[in-house]
């Protein structure tokens, strides 16, 4: 009951804006507006259609597009946390390597998508970087800031105990950063599926970012909506499979 | 195994501001010695200084004939003003810390400190997370951890602040023979005089920033006394009175 509570009002929200939209796109008033014809402006139901007509073809591409998150969220969550460990451990290397952290996240993604397609070619290789590269800093600055957080009395208290460096490490900072660590990987997972995207524009033979730029060419409007829908539901659910893992890691809270 | 502790001229300063100076103190094996002072008057840093926590600037600490500030880290347990209590940590594994730290396993930490929670009154908590006790059995379960250390010198940095009147006052009397049985030599900082008088064998008033032991008195609580009777005794409350002056007293002793 609590769970259908919870899940309801959004649900709601979602079902009233796509009846809105029906009823916008299906009597024309959307298309008259905008003045272009009836097929680029499809109504959700038309969307829905064409998801079920070329399924085989949409899930073909969403699975390539999963892969690629799932494998550059991967490689992020490693680095990140690894890169967050080392820079709480050392000052020496916080100080010298944060500015160049925060440096690479200006580097425009859109920019740097074409170069590592030029320098890695049309396969996963490229997706990976740019999914890893964009990930990677919301994970690691919230889990360095976790694991600064760490309350100053305990490890005085874990001081006097016997404790070594890293008993205090593994005892009371990791558990510390560990709600930090999961935030950061709720941000990173939702602008993975962008990345995903940005890497199929810059070049690739599959992914839903391949569909939509074809169905964008041949004005495919209907499919190209599809290939945005898949997406979003792959972003939503990898959002509530890292909350649920969140609940049942950090059972404490 | 009961050791002696004693400080001499000890001074500190945290930027140019000078929070102790000229500390003197000593602590017989086995008693307790209770702190009193104003707030801000540098009781808290007294602590970690001598648990080798800060390191000493001026003066000496003296901890079982040891001066250095490792071995004194190794030979005094020091139980902060807030509980501390680890939340991702059982009661009964936050209470075996020490335990852990030294390579225990949990099941063995878990035997050894299982066999105090009844006697703490914390029987039927073991697992319990720590969220889930009341305010006085967390209290309980990091003293517990402090005693679990086996340290010969525990420091107590006002451990019943944080408390309401009533469960403080139950705390104090159900602590008071546990010192006495377990022979630790204790250092106990509180700005609640009657709690430094009812629990210390001696106690210990500190002037204003910066910080300096004034008076040394002897505590008027006789060994078995319940908390109610010895708190109203005549020699008690005149006591309390005269450090109450000396802790409100508005001129300064100048050095």
């Amino acid at each position: 009951m609590k769970t259908v509570g919870r899940w309801l009002p959004p649900l709601l929200l979602i079902v009233a804006l796509f009846g809105l939209w029906q009823i916008a796109a299906s009597s024309g008033f959307m298309a008259e507006r905008l003045n272009l014809d009836d097929f680029l402006v499809p109504s959700p139901a038309q969307i829905f259609e064409v998801m079920w007509q070329d399924r085989d073809l949409i899930a073909e591409n969403a699975r390539v597009t999963l892969v690629e998150i799932v494998a550059g969220f991967m490689v992020a969550v490693v680095t990140g946390l690894v890169a967050a460990a080392l820079l709480h451990l050392s000052p020496l290397l916080r100080r010298t390597s944060y500015p160049v952290i925060v440096a690479s996240q200006t580097i425009p993604i859109i920019v740097i998508a074409p170069v590592l397609v030029v320098w890695f070619g049309y396969g996963i290789g490229p997706k990976l970087a740019i999914i890893a590269l964009i990930c990677f800093f919301p994970i690691a600055v919230n889990t360095l800031d976790g694991l600064r957080s760490v309350d100053r009395d305990s490890v005085k208290m874990m001081r006097t105990l016997y404790a070594s460096r890293w008993q205090i490490f593994r005892r009371v900072e990791i558990p510390t950063a560990l709600p930090y660590a999961f935030s950061g990987a709720k941000i990173a997972v939702a602008v993975a599926v962008i990345g995903a995207v940005f890497g199929e524009w810059a070049g690739s033979e599959k992914g839903l970012g391949h569909l939509m730029l074809q169905d964008n060419a041949q004005l495919m409007t209907d499919r190209l909506f599809a290939a945005v829908f898949v997406l979003s539901a792959i972003a939503i659910s990898l959002f509530a499979l890292i909350g649920l893992l969140e609940r049942r890691v950090l059972r404490w809270r | 195994m009961t050791t002696t502790l004693s400080g001499h001229a000890i001074g500190h300063a945290f930027d140019g501001l000078t929070v102790l100076q000229g500390v003197e103190f000593s602590v017989e094996s086995g008693q307790t010695l209770g702190v009193v002072g104003p707030s801000g008057c540098g009781k808290s840093t007294l602590l970690e200084l001598v648990c080798g926590l800060q390191q000493l600037q001026t003066g000496g600490i003296e901890v079982g004939g040891r001066t250095d500030s490792a071995s004194r880290l190794e030979s005094c347990a020091y139980m902060p003003q807030t509980d501390c209590l680890l939340p991702w940590f059982s009661a009964i594994d936050n209470a075996g810390l020490a335990l852990r730290n030294q390579g225990r396993t949990r099941s063995e930490a878990r035997e050894q400190a299982s066999r105090l929670f009844e006697q703490f009154g914390l029987g039927g908590f073991e697992h319990a997370r720590p969220k889930e006790l009341s305010g006085g059995m967390r209290q309980r379960v990091a003293f517990l951890r402090t005693l679990l250390s086996g340290k010969e010198v525990l420091l107590l940095d006002e451990p019943f602040a944080a408390l309401d009147a009533i469960t403080r006052a139950e705390l104090q009397e159900w602590l008071v023979p546990v010192l006495a049985e377990e022979g630790r030599t204790v250092v106990l900082v509180t700005h609640d005089v009657e709690e430094a008088l009812y629990m210390g064998d001696r106690v210990a008033v500190m002037s204003p920033r910066p910080g300096r032991i004034t008076e040394v008195v002897e505590s008027p609580r006789e060994s078995g006394q319940k908390r109610n009777h010895a708190v109203t005794t005549p020699a008690f409350t005149s006591l309390r009175e005269r450090i109450m002056d000396l802790l409100t007293s508005r001129d300064p002793v100048s050095m």
